[in-house]
């Protein structure tokens, strides 16, 4: 019995290697059974949480309100030049009869497992297909990434992390515009893999989505570059995965490119099906 | 009457609950617990469960269970189907092959017993998931997260003993 076990632990992971979508829908179900529990289990968590961090923010309510001021004042000249930048910005892109990317849907789930460990890093939602999620949406947090769907049942979803080793993610660097793509190795910090020779990178430059590949919308910040050296260039993302609460899953699909391209522009939709599958 | 069925639903209750410890350990191990830095450190909390009751009521942890709670990790944590239903086996296997020399020791043996095994099966995981995705994973966070096991391992070894206190005697 307990050899008979044992080979079928070493069966079911040879056939998960060889084909990962066979055990599929059995993942699906079992996550979509567990999710609720883990739901009714890690709120009494999340609200300890909640409490404890009440407390410290009554500590610091004084400080942090002479801090907001100030920076009311300066967002409040940040508002005033985006306002004009818009209006320039609309000018321009009329003259340029430039294609607009279409408006992405935001979809709203809450962290019920944070599966991250040694080796995979990962967070369980409860949100699935019954909310519109799709295999490969990106998962926001406070505007930032924080990483894409990469399982779906019908009540829940797995979010790959960005710091995960599968996750791979076309990138550019804001500032020269070069490309790259971020990969994950399960360390803190992610690294950027295919950046040409001659790129410009510095620290400090910021690291945003580049839109290759037409799942990720164009523009999500990631994070900044911390240190170029021997190991190749390191990326600190913004957000901290451990105190996650809330994700957004942005629905924008390739499809939807595609359709709000005008028919006449027949190159551009081929540019589209050329890029780089970031899902590989 | 009445009373009887009752007290076979507790007596089955009970001899389930080793089961259900490690079940609820693995549960217990991806609740979001919102500490900083925590996800690199996280500890193998079923580990503990298996070696503990496959050591002191091997009948009351059958090897199905421990299969069938080594399936449920891979799918909560999202990771390869099969490969901690395959180390949790293992360590069942090899505790229950040392049971004999372990019992009856003093704490502090059946602690480094532990942390042996606990390594066994850290060293193992990242064998099989570095073959599996075909690169060398940064051994570091493996390394925090057995030493943070074997650390832990008094406390929940504590709470166990108070639920071995209540299970029905082995025949």
């Amino acid at each position: 019995m307990f050899l008979f076990l044992l080979m079928s632990a070493v069966a079911i992971l040879l056939f998960g290697k060889a084909d990962p979508t066979v055990f599929e829908r059995t993942r699906a179900v079992v996550m979509d059974t567990t999710a609720p529990v883990l739901e009714a289990l890690s709120r009494p968590v999340a609200t300890v949480a909640e409490f404890i961090e009440e407390i410290e923010q009554l500590v610091v309510l004084r400080d942090e309100n002479a801090n907001l001021r100030q920076e009311n004042v300066r967002l409040e000249i940040w508002q005033n030049r985006a306002q004009k930048l818009e209006a320039e910005n609309t000018r321009l892109r009329d003259l340029l009869r430039y294609v607009p990317e279409p408006p992405a849907k935001y979809i709203a789930a809450r962290v019920v497992a944070d599966s991250s460990g040694a080796f995979v890093r990962s967070l369980l939602v409860n949100a699935g297909s019954r909310d519109g999620i799709v295999n490969g949406q990106a998962a926001v947090v406070g505007g930032n990434l924080i990483g894409r769907v990469a399982e779906v049942g019908q009540t829940s979803a797995r979010i790959l992390l960005m710091s995960d080793l599968n996750s791979k993610i076309p990138v550019l660097v804001a500032a020269s515009r070069a490309r790259a793509v971020l990969a994950g190795d399960n360390s803190p910090l992610q690294r950027l893999l295919y950046l040409s020779a001659n790129a410009q990178v510095k620290p400090g430059d910021e690291i945003v989505t580049s839109g290759h590949g037409g799942v990720f919308p164009a523009g999500l910040t990631i994070g900044t570059v911390t240190s170029i050296g021997q190991a190749g260039v390191r990326v600190m993302p913004y957000v901290d995965w451990d105190l996650i609460e809330e994700v957004l899953l942005v629905d924008y699909e390739s499809e939807a490119v595609l359709s709000a391209l005008p028919d006449n522009s027949e190159q551009s939709v081929k540019s589209v099906g050329e890029k780089p599958n970031p899902r590989r | 009457m009445m009373n009887a069925v009752w007290q076979r639903l507790d007596l089955f209750a009970r001899m389930l609950t080793p089961s259900l410890t490690v079940g609820a350990l693995v549960i217990l191990s991806v609740l979001p617990l919102h500490i900083p830095s925590y996800s690199s450190v996280v500890p193998s909390l079923a580990l503990m469960a298996v070696f503990y009751w496959s050591l002191h009521r091997p009948d009351l942890l059958p090897a199905v269970a421990v299969f069938l709670v080594g399936i449920l990790h891979d799918i909560l944590t999202g990771g390869p189907m099969g490969a901690q239903a395959f180390i949790f086996l293992g360590a069942y296997w090899v505790t229950g092959s040392q049971r004999q020399f372990f019992l009856g020791k003093s704490f502090l043996v059946v602690w480094w017993g532990f942390m042996m095994i606990a390594a066994a099966a850290t060293i193992m995981q990242w064998v099989f998931m570095s073959l599996i995705f075909g690169t060398l994973i940064v051994p570091l966070p493996a390394v925090f997260s057995f030493l943070q096991t074997v650390a832990l391992y008094p406390l929940f070894a504590w709470a166990f003993i108070r639920v071995q206190r209540s299970l029905p005697q082995a025949a």
